[in-house]
Parts: structure tokens; C-alpha cells; sequence
């Protein structure tokens, strides 16, 4: 009763007799991932800016000058090993194996400071030269849609935390089930959020 | 009588997010994320790597690059969030599908109109002219 081991009847032609209202973990993860794609629409919105503002830099640096492709390769190094251990602990949460769950969500936060401190880093190296979001409407685009991102990395830690608390003093109950599948979902969409960044913002944007 | 956990895995639908396990071992899906992993560093480091170089095409720099990180996205929805095409994913792939639609509309819509309205602006100094 532990894994989720299944038989594959339950995928076969008996399944799809299945019928009556779906499940609740359907319900809330579809929910959950209704969410996150408007999430990305209003992120589109945000990257839709940067790219028309790219050059308005009103005789201030530009994105070549300014920007740090070493930083970044690191920062995407952190968000996608975090984004691998979010999987391990998802495949814990799924054994019910308290000990691994906790070690990857832990490594997971780990990881996803590490991320913020260099954006935070960054983020300050950029206002102490002088180019801060009211430079030029390119970066008022740049710490908008960067900082945006950050913002959702910190809320998620902050989740991730809630979760290993919830899960030391609840365990893995089925609505604390819930909440980690809605969780990993989060998670890995800010990675795929990221690839964006890296790739619009930094890679594009050092070319501009 | 199984557990909610177990019970959601038994209908004809996945939620987003959960894997379709037909018996499938931790090992197996620690080597799915590793998978995509994998695929994912290869891709991050082909992006870093065409931005940096000077080997190749440099008009070609850009669409090589939004198309890494298309792929690199695909890599992500398949491996991590396991938003795949089978019979039990088609809610989660039509929502997908929905919203992509909206971010490409945004996106090519925004940059397409303020690239033309860019092109048919008189010039400033045109302007300062007429308003005096």
C-alpha cells in the first residue's frame, strides 16, 4: 500500500469504463495547473515588454555591458538541480519515505537560496553602478521581469519549507499529498520560466 | 479499500504533474528525472555555448537560441512535469495548449504592433515642428 505500483488493468479497456466524478487529487492538480498557465500568460505579458523596451536604454548601459553570463550559467545550474531533487522528493512523498523526502527538500531549498543570493547579488551590484530599474525603460523591464521570477522562487521556498514542516508533523496524508503534487508542479514551472529568462533576457539580451 | 493517494491513480485521467506508472519501479522514474536532467544541462550548455561563440552563423544566433529553449521547455514538460500525449493527459495537454495560444498571441501580437508603430512614427524632431 505504500507505492504506486499499479497493475495495468487500470489503465486498460476496464479503465476507460471508468466514470463519476474525478478524483479530488485530479481536481485540485488541474486546478493547480490551470493557475500556473495564467501565471505564464502574465509572465508573457512582462516578457512581451522586455523585448520591445530592449534597446530604449536612454543613452544607459545596455544589456552587453552589464550583464554577467557566468552568474547566469550558475544560477541555471542551482534551478535545474533543484528542479531534479523537486522530482526526487516527489517520488518520495510517493513511496512515503519520510527520511529521502525530507533530504531532497531540503537540498531543493539549499539550491534555491543559493539561487537567490546570486540574483540578490546581482540585483545590488546592478543599483550600486548606477543601473537601477529607473535608469532606462530597458531595466525597469529587466528588474520587473527578473524580479517577478525571484519573487515566485522566494514564495516557493517558503512553500517548500511549509511542506517539510507539514509532512514532520502530519505525514504524508492525502491532502498533504495534494499540496506536494501542487508544489512540484510550482517548482518546475519556475524552471521552465527561468529557461525563458536565461534565454530572452541574458543570452538575447547580452547580443543586443 | 485503498487510500485517496492510491485511488487517484485508478481513473482514466492524470492529474498534472503525476506520472503514469504501469508498474513502474523508483529506480525506472529516478531515471526519468535523470533523463531530462541530462537533456536539460546538454541543452542549457548548447545555449551558452551559441551566444558565446564566434563559430557560428551570427544572424542565425538568435532563432538557434529560441529554439534551444523551446526544446529545453518541451524537455522539462515531458520528463519533470510529465505532461505527456497519452489518453490520460488530455485535459492537462488541451489546457496547455490554450495557454500557449495566449502567450504566443501576447507576445508576437505586442512585438509585432510596437515594431510597427515604431516604423511609422515621424521622427522627434518632426514632431517638435508640427506642435509649434
Amino acid at each position: 500500500m505504500s507505492t504506486i505500483a499499479l497493475t495495468d488493468t487500470h489503465y486498460g479497456s476496464a479503465g476507460r469504463d471508468w466514470s463519476g466524478p474525478a478524483l479530488k487529487r485530479i481536481v485540485t492538480g488541474y486546478g493547480f495547473w490551470i493557475f500556473i498557465l495564467s501565471d505564464m500568460i502574465m509572465f508573457s505579458a512582462f516578457f512581451a515588454t522586455y523585448a520591445v523596451l530592449l534597446g530604449q536604454t536612454a543613452g544607459g548601459p545596455s544589456g552587453r555591458e552589464l550583464f554577467d553570463l557566468k552568474n547566469v550559467a550558475i544560477e541555471t545550474g542551482f534551478l535545474l538541480a533543484s528542479s531534479f531533487t523537486c522530482g526526487l522528493a516527489s517520488i518520495a512523498a510517493d513511496t512515503r519515505s519520510t527520511i529521502w523526502f525530507q533530504s531532497a527538500m531540503a537540498v531543493t531549498c539549499a539550491l534555491g537560496l543559493g539561487f537567490l543570493a546570486i540574483e540578490g547579488n546581482e540585483f545590488a551590484s546592478l543599483v550600486a553602478r548606477g543601473a537601477g530599474p529607473t535608469r532606462s525603460a530597458f531595466l525597469s523591464a529587466f528588474f520587473t521581469l527578473v524580479g517577478c521570477h525571484g519573487l515566485h522562487v522566494s514564495a516557493g521556498t517558503l512553500w517548500l519549507l511549509t511542506m517539510m514542516a507539514q509532512v514532520f508533523t502530519k505525514g504524508f496524508r492525502p491532502d498533504i499529498q495534494r499540496r506536494i503534487l501542487c508544489f512540484a508542479l510550482f517548482w518546475h514551472a519556475l524552471d521552465i520560466i527561468w529557461i525563458a529568462v536565461f534565454t530572452v533576457v541574458y543570452l538575447l539580451g547580452s547580443a543586443q | 479499500m485503498t487510500n485517496g493517494h492510491e485511488q487517484a491513480f485508478n481513473g482514466t485521467d492524470l492529474a498534472p504533474g503525476d506520472e503514469h506508472v504501469g508498474g513502474g519501479s523508483i529506480a525506472l522514474r529516478v531515471v526519468g528525472y535523470l533523463t531530462g536532467l541530462g537533456l536539460a544541462i546538454l541543452l542549457t550548455a548548447t545555449s551558452f555555448f551559441v551566444a558565446g561563440t564566434d563559430l557560428v552563423w551570427e544572424p542565425s544566433i538568435p532563432v538557434a537560441l529560441v529554439v534551444l529553449a523551446i526544446a529545453q521547455m518541451g524537455v522539462h514538460l515531458v520528463f519533470f512535469l510529465h505532461i505527456t500525449t497519452g489518453p490520460d493527459n488530455t485535459n492537462n495537454v488541451l489546457a496547455l495548449a490554450f495557454g500557449v495560444l495566449i502567450v504566443m498571441l501576447v507576445m508576437v501580437g505586442s512585438l509585432w504592433i510596437m515594431a510597427n508603430l515604431n516604423h511609422n512614427m515621424m521622427p522627434m524632431d518632426q514632431m517638435m515642428q508640427m506642435q509649434r
